[in-house]
């Protein structure tokens, strides 16, 4: 097949999921958000509200595209295609498995291997603060200017100790292609410990890890460094005059960004597709059973649900998993899906994370965060750098 | 496929620079200085300077460019007055800039006239080899810069620093 055929069908496929998890992660965040407080979460439209998104998307595209007087329209319309444009591209690099094989033909479950892949990715998202920056300039409000000032300071300020927690990764696999770097975590220690760089040797990237995840938090504007869109103090911050599809804009760049940082975690640190555990002991069976667990709680539950449709999409989301474990006891299909989904896992694993952490810490002041920015994680990650840098030189 | 892109990109670039001098809110400049940093970026791509064009995005586009709109934005600068140009300039500017132009293209141009000039992807030097160039044999004037910008750093904030009676 031509290599530009290919190329499309796999954007599409990408793309395609891409937007369906960007939709369904602020269902399972209200749903997860909703339990932490004692609350339901959406539960009106469909069944558990697993159309809610749906609602929304549809409520932003019919409400009125408002336009502040004397704002600079230009800036205005742009800085929201900005952001979205800039958010959805650094997936493009992300790896996520090894070689397939569908159908006869070869490639990798990757958009494109660029050499530099992971310089792409932090020029992208060094490029993500103009978006803000000009968006809340435009829209001539002081707290939209206040909000975007805070924003691209904290956003400098946390870029420096994002990469400094990377560059240790970067020094054990001693190349810049993401690719590169999840083929060489393969492996384990001791026959069990995972080579993953979290556990690597000669310098475990333990520290670097969590350097990398706090400022990645800071970096996506997340709580508990939302400062930029404080609504106590500054109304929303850079989006308060956004509505309508302008506003969905800077929305969805939000939780794009948030699953390229976590995708990004998962190939720099927890070694990408390769399981936690050898496929000596049965790993590539482990989906089956996992699934099927998933799917024997959710139809006991709906045994225990009002009956009418949360009782029937508890029934059908059961049976769909338990297909999808029963699947996954068929070799091709365990070949192809097994990689695809150990790293879903892992970035899963972050997502939640990062809905956990909104529900149960308060936001930093200011100062707290430039502090922390620069007295603590600045200096832990240099340090980071240089214990790693003289492993490598002594005994990599 | 490269002569394409080169003529686009070279194309965007002159004109980001033409819109840098013509627009008149400080920010419209700002932005169009952008965007010659990023179509000189993907021109180094095309001749297979993958870092440099990495780095051109993430330290000028990402990092001064930044600083730059930030300080616009910090003095809430307005549009810029245009005064009406002195006759001088009028009369000379033309020729004088003609002159510079042609005199840099005479610099540029004049090692390759004889050679088979510059080719696409026609830069060896992969990230290793230029990290090696840097920490290895240029290891003195590296860290001599790196030292000068210290010290420009340094004294910014002893003349910002308000003194404390």
């Amino acid at each position: 097949m031509s290599f530009w055929l290919l190329s499309v069908i796999k954007a599409l496929v990408v793309l395609a999921v891409l937007l369906f998890t960007l939709i369904y992660i602020q269902w399972v965040e209200r749903k997860v958000i909703a339990r932490i407080q004692r609350r339901f979460g959406p539960h009106r439209v469909g069944a558990h509200g697993l159309l809610q998104p749906l609602a929304d998307v549809l409520k932003l595209l019919t409400k009125e595209d408002l336009t502040p007087p004397h704002a600079n329209r230009f800036f205005f319309v742009l800085a929201p295609f900005l952001s979205v444009a800039l958010a959805l591209i650094s997936i493009a690099v992300i790896p996520f498995g090894g070689e397939i094989e569908i159908f006869g033909i070869r490639t990798t479950a990757q958009l494109t291997d660029v050499n530099i892949g992971l310089l792409f990715i932090f020029a992208v998202t060094s490029l993500g603060v103009y978006g803000i920056a000009l968006g809340g300039w435009a829209s001539n409000n002081k707290y939209a200017l206040l909000g975007a000032l805070r924003s691209s300071a904290q956003m400098i300020s946390y870029e420096l100790s994002l990469s400094l927690g990377v560059v240790g990764a970067l020094l054990l696999a001693g190349s810049l292609s993401l690719r590169h770097i999840v083929d060489q975590q393969a492996g384990y220690y001791f026959g069990f410990l995972p080579r993953w760089n979290v556990f690597q040797g000669p310098w475990p990237q333990l520290l670097g890890f969590l350097v990398y995840l706090t400022a990645a938090f800071a970096e996506t504007n997340r709580v508990p460094f939302d400062l930029p869109e404080a609504e106590t103090e500054l109304v929303a911050g850079f989006h308060t005059e956004y509505s309508s599809m302008k506003f969905a804009m800077f929305f969805m760049a939000e939780y794009a960004n948030m699953i390229t940082v976590s995708c990004l975690a998962t190939v720099l640190f927890l070694g990408g597709w390769h399981p936690p555990l050898p496929q000596a002991w049965g790993l590539q069976y482990a989906p089956a059973p996992v699934l099927g667990l998933v799917a024997a709680m959710l139809l006991y539950h709906a045994g225990g649900a009002p009956a009418g449709k949360q009782r029937l999409s508890m029934q059908i989301f059961g049976a769909l998993v338990g297909l999808a474990g029963l699947a996954f006891l068929w070799a091709p299909v365990r070949q192809l899906f097994s990689p695809l989904f150990w790293f879903a896992a892992k970035s899963g694993f972050f997502l939640f994370l990062y809905i956990w952490v909104r529900g149960t810490l308060p936001r930093f002041r200011y100062d707290q965060l430039m502090n922390f920015g620069w007295k603590y994680l600045f200096p832990i990650g240099i340090c980071n750098v240089l214990a790693t840098g003289l492993m490598v030189a002594l005994w990599g | 496929m490269n002569v394409f892109l080169f003529l686009t990109f070279a194309g965007i670039a002159v004109a980001c620079a033409v819109n840098l001098l013509v627009q008149r809110h400080p920010i419209s400049s700002a932005i169009s200085l952008i965007g010659v940093m990023g179509s000189l970026a993907v021109l180094y791509l095309l001749l297979g300077a993958e870092f440099i064009a990495a780095i051109q995005v993430i330290v000028y586009a990402g990092a001064i460019m930044v600083l730059f709109v930030f300080v616009i934005m910090l003095l809430n600068a307005g549009e810029e007055e245009r005064t009406r140009r002195s006759k001088l300039a009028r009369v000379l500017g033309f020729p004088l800039f003609a002159a510079l132009l042609s005199q840099i293209v005479w610099v540029v141009y004049r090692p390759f006239a004889s050679g088979p000039g510059v080719e696409f992807g026609g830069f060896v030097g992969s990230t290793e080899a230029l990290g090696r160039a840097l920490f290895r044999d240029y290891v003195v004037p590296f860290e001599v810069t790196s030292v000068l910008i210290l010290v420009a750093i340094v004294g910014a904030v002893v003349l910002a620093r308000k003194e404390i009676e």
